[in-house]
């Protein structure tokens, strides 16, 4: 189950950026995953939650993008939607296709709320 | 769980000898060994790490803040992805040919090891990293072949990163002009994600599996640069169609090399051997 160990890095990341900014907490995270990343969001939020648990991130809502796959044929240069990692060119049924998007994985921004009034602990 | 010390090492690896049963070094916190001294702190736990960082209490929502975007377009695996790259500039510097190997449980990398070692060890010296959640197993197998070799536990851990090769390679001597074979943990789903600074990915499987495999794990097949076919000594007995699983791997990787190998009977062994020595002369 990677999606734990990714989740934790994500969360170091996410509250590594809030300190330096000054956040006192990180309201939302937002992620960019390509369908053919290799990740399940439901999954990673899952793990999100529990990696976040006790830190800046603990409350902050995980929105997900899910860019689809692009696939660019070696044959013919026609770029058309894939879902898998092997796709036959509709142009002209070549197999040698390249992935040239859906792969992406990123931490696309943080919302984060900052020091405020002094707050009464 | 650390034998020395008996603290939690949950989702820390943990390095081992063969042969040095007093030997572990958490990956973790590099800078210390068996003789760590434990002052009550909370360590090798990732998940407790920012703990101390949260020391607001629980009324945030009843005071005026500001909310502010921040853009920072960071790959999620960008920590992972740049320790691999040094791993990878070392490995170069060097002349150290690092192969990934990559299969399921049982597919048989560590057989193939051992069988392919003793004929590379002619012309290359070769170190091992093994890559197991539990045990010095697998590390003491290749021991027994007299080539250096150090164990990775992962403990709760589904895969080998490029930190815990990073912290292996120190605790190794790999030689100049060598080749470093990298046992990853059995498993075709996360080890495909992280990169270790090899040079090229090795997949394993074997007739006893299915031969459509490719197509069920198809993130892996397409990192890999090579797929080898082992236990081919079994294909009378069992419904393996190797030109078809063959044909799967190539839709999801037209790039890769394919080899078909017996690491039983040896058969296809040398064609596998000749290539490896090819690359690694060249590396």
């Amino acid at each position: 189950m990677h999606e734990m160990s990714i989740a934790m890095s994500i969360v170091e990341a996410v509250v590594a950026h809030a300190q330096k900014e000054g956040a006192r907490r990180v309201s939302g995270v937002d992620l960019r995953i390509g369908k053919l990343a290799g990740i399940e969001p439901e999954s990673l939020k899952f793990c999100f939650s529990a990696a976040a648990k006790g830190t800046l991130a603990e409350e902050a809502l995980l929105a997900v993008d899910e860019p689809e796959g692009v696939g660019e044929c070696g044959e013919c240069g026609m770029r058309f939607p894939v879902t898998f990692y092997y796709a036959e060119c509709p142009g002209c049924r070549s197999l040698r296709i390249t992935i040239v998007s859906g792969e992406e994985f990123l931490i696309q921004s943080i919302t984060i709320e900052e020091e405020g009034e002094q707050e009464n602990v | 769980m650390c034998d020395t010390c008996g603290c939690s090492a949950d989702g820390g690896a943990v390095l081992r000898k063969p042969g040095e049963s007093d030997y572990l070094m958490h990956v973790s916190d590099g800078n210390h060994g068996h003789t760590h001294h434990h002052a009550g702190e909370v360590h090798h736990s990732s998940a407790n790490v920012q703990e101390e960082h949260h020391d607001h209490a629980h009324d945030h929502h009843h005071h005026e803040s500001t909310t502010r975007k921040i853009v920072l377009e960071q790959d999620v695996l960008q920590q992972n992805n740049l320790l691999a790259e040094r791993n990878r500039g070392y490995f170069e510097a060097r002349h150290i040919f690092a192969l990934n190997f990559l299969s399921s449980p049982g597919s048989g990398k560590t057989s193939l090891l051992e069988k392919i070692i003793p004929l590379l060890q002619q012309r290359f010296p070769v170190a091992v990293i093994e890559g197991d959640q539990q045990t010095t197993n697998d590390a003491d197998r290749i021991h027994a072949l007299g080539v250096p070799v150090i164990q990775i536990n992962t403990g709760s851990g589904c895969h080998l990163d490029a930190l815990m090769v990073n912290r292996a390679v120190k605790e190794l001597e790999v030689q100049d002009h060598s080749l470093l074979c990298i046992e990853n943990v059995g498993n075709l789903v996360c080890p495909a994600l992280f990169d270790l600074g090899e040079a090229l990915k090795v997949v394993i499987i074997s007739v006893t599996e299915g031969d459509d495999k490719p197509l069920k794990y198809p993130t892996m097949f397409h990192e890999a640069d090579l797929c080898i076919l082992n236990k081919i000594d079994l294909l009378p007995y069992v419904e393996f169609d190797v030109a078809k699983c063959r044909e799967n791997a190539m839709r999801v990787n037209h790039h890769l090399e394919w080899f078909e190998v017996s690491a039983k009977s040896g058969e296809g062994l040398s064609v596998l051997q000749e290539w490896i020595e090819k690359r690694l002369s060249h590396h």
